[in-house]
């Protein structure tokens, strides 16, 4: 089944065209790869896709239903969740407390629950703090909850990212560059992780440079150049497709 | 392992320092008004309500991250709504319990119509346009007595009814127990009553669901809407909940000093105002309830620096007034030099060096 379809989706700043009539479509429960040179326009189509920015045309449609919502907080509640290439955590916040932000979307208390601190409110709170403190443990640094954020190494940011995305209950989990910075030793831990939330009945939208992890992780990869999508396959076929080498390594 | 933590592991010495702050905060004015005097039972109750109103501003700018130097303003219009239906100027004269919530809600909505247009703007951009709203209220404040009089213009509003309930007027001395209570001892309690209520909410607010987002939306906008949260709505509660406390703070003020007057309301009350916030620890209550104490009690204590002088002189070398403000302002500088994050910084630092602690405790224990 299709989870999200992307329709002509168009994009430009000024007079570039940062998108070009993209179409995608993703199938429910796979690990989709974005793929392609600087500047292609993948991170654009990931702003697009969470609202942060709006297309100048084309639509997306998620589960079935055209996303109408053009706000990335009704994206985050429609069940899309992401990560940011260049990490973006609440640095002055724990870990444990970043993750919590996560919960925001799925949980309801306001000023006066959290003033008064009625039954209803505390078990909410409850429910927040231990589901935040399972999926560190599911990512793997919970031994970090209480340790500042921005304190956390690299690789441990990027889990924290992921963790907190999963916060929101996500069906679809976008990921802009998950493995930027991180050696082998915790490129292979990422793809474990990737493999078991895929596992988990999620799935994945991934922007990766690192050729390795995409062709070993992707069941199927798009290529973007200057905003256009030359090529689309398993990681094999694309491989090999004549446009995507002329593409990295420039026309003859 | 903080002090803090301790004491809540040893409830009998929770308790005993819990009663030994209620007994001190019950007999202050007494303490004050035999030591030192009367108008320093005076200078306490402006502490109290600076304490309503810095926690106001805490909220928005401590929380949220938004700089709000038209802070003011929500000061102004709940001093303005009280005084204006509670005085002889229009001849109503509402009952401070109707006061108080009108004050609250109308400068809510007061917080919600400037912070509406600021929406967009962070930071320096922020802060400008906020300042500029400030001003514009200050100055509707002043020139409202023409065409129709309805703020009486610069000359203030006089005769403001002091803050009562029913037949019992704050304003007057009153027996209990064969004890005086004077005025300034009845607003104390009164002050107190609420300054207590508003580090109440405060902290319950810090600790939940919406003091989260607050936070998110302070370390990184973006990264917050993309998490789920409402950033529009959730400024906006901000706004207004830090209003309503200075709308409450500005009724208290109206009530209390029985005059007021646009010249109380200047870009000065602000900045002093994000001064106390600052110095003591943005974000954090305790911190700003200690930035407070300092930067109300502190002018006034510098002000006994000239019988000083007369004693150990024999005469009045620099005049206080001026070595006053020269001490008060080394004092700012040297706080920011040495302590950036104010007096009392945020608990978040504080709870990861525990956490070190615990881990280093653990490491030890292994060994």
């Amino acid at each position: 089944m299709t989870l999200l379809e992307a329709r002509s989706v168009s994009k430009h700043f000024g007079g570039l065209l940062a998108l070009d009539e993209v179409n995608l479509s993703l199938q429910n429960g796979e690990i989709y790869g974005l793929i392609g040179p600087n500047g292609a326009g993948k991170t654009t189509l990931f702003n697009v896709l969470t609202g942060l920015y709006s297309p100048d045309h084309g639509e997306f449609f998620f589960n079935g239903e055209k996303l109408i919502a053009t706000k990335p907080h009704m994206i985050a509640e429609r069940g899309i969740a992401r990560t940011f290439q260049n990490i973006r955590l609440f640095g002055n916040m724990s870990a444990l407390e970043n993750v919590m932000v996560g919960r925001h979307v799925r949980t309801r208390a306001g000023v006066i629950g959290a003033v008064l601190r009625d039954a209803r409110t505390r078990e909410e709170e409850d429910g927040i703090r231990s589901r935040a403190f399972a999926l560190l443990q599911y990512v793997g640094i919970a031994e970090y909850a209480n340790n500042l954020s921005s304190h956390l190494s690299y690789g441990d940011q990027r889990r924290l990212e992921i963790a907190r995305a999963l916060a929101t209950e996500p069906k679809l989990l976008a990921l802009d560059e998950p493995a930027a910075g991180m050696n082998a030793t915790e490129t292979a831990g990422l793809k474990k992780l990737l493999e078991i939330i895929r596992g988990d009945g999620v799935t994945i939208l991934l922007i990766e440079h690192d050729v390795k992890l995409v062709m070993g992780l992707c069941d199927r990869v798009a290529v973007l150049d200057y905003g256009k999508k030359i090529a689309e396959g398993s990681p094999q076929q694309v491989q090999r497709d004549p446009a995507v080498i002329e593409a990295y390594l420039g026309g003859v | 392992m903080s002090r803090w933590e301790k004491l809540k592991r040893n409830p009998r010495a929770a308790w005993a320092a819990f009663i030994l702050i209620a007994v001190l905060l019950a007999v202050l004015p007494f303490l004050a008004d035999t030591l030192l005097s009367r108008s320093w039972v005076r200078i306490i109750d402006f502490v109290l309500l600076y304490i309503i109103l810095a926690l106001g501003l805490n909220i928005v700018v401590g929380f949220a991250g938004l700089l709000d130097l038209g802070y003011v303003a929500f000061f102004a219009v709940g001093a303005y709504l009280y005084a204006l239906l509670a005085s002889p100027h229009f001849g109503i004269h509402l009952p401070f319990w109707a006061l108080l919530p009108l004050g609250a809600g109308v400068t809510c909505i007061f917080g919600v119509l400037l912070g509406a247009p600021t929406l967009r703007l962070r930071g320096d951009y922020l802060a400008i346009v906020t300042l500029g709203f400030g001003e514009i209220i200050r100055i509707f404040l002043n020139n409202l007595n023409a065409p129709i009089n309805i703020t009486n213009g610069p000359q203030g509003v006089n005769k403001i009814d002091p803050v009562s309930f029913g037949g019992f007027s704050l304003n007057q001395s009153h027996q209990l127990f064969d004890i005086n209570f004077p005025s300034v001892h009845n607003y104390y309690y009164l002050f107190l009553a609420l300054t207590i209520l508003v580090i109440f909410i405060s902290m319950r607010l810090q600790d939940s669901r919406i003091g989260r987002a607050w936070v998110a939306v302070r370390e990184d906008e973006v990264a917050a809407k993309a998490m789920g949260i409402n950033t529009r709505n959730i400024k906006l509660l901000a706004f207004a909940m830090g209003a309503s406390f200075g709308g409450v703070g500005g009724g208290l003020f109206a009530g209390f000093q029985g005059f007021i007057s646009p010249e109380s309301f200047t870009l000065i009350e602000s900045i002093m105002i994000l001064c106390m916030v600052v110095l003591g620890g943005m974000g954090n209550i305790a911190g700003v309830v200690l930035g407070v104490v300092l930067l109300v009690v502190l002018p006034e204590a510098l002000r006994y620096i000239g019988p000083f002088e007369q004693a150990l002189f024999g005469r009045v070398i620099v005049d206080p007034a001026d070595l006053r403000m020269l001490i008060f302002g080394l004092a700012l500088i040297l706080v920011m030099l040495f302590r950036p994050a104010g007096l009392l910084p945020s608990t978040i630092r504080k709870r990861e060096f525990e956490a070190e602690d615990e881990v280093e405790a653990q490491n030890g224990a292994r060994a």
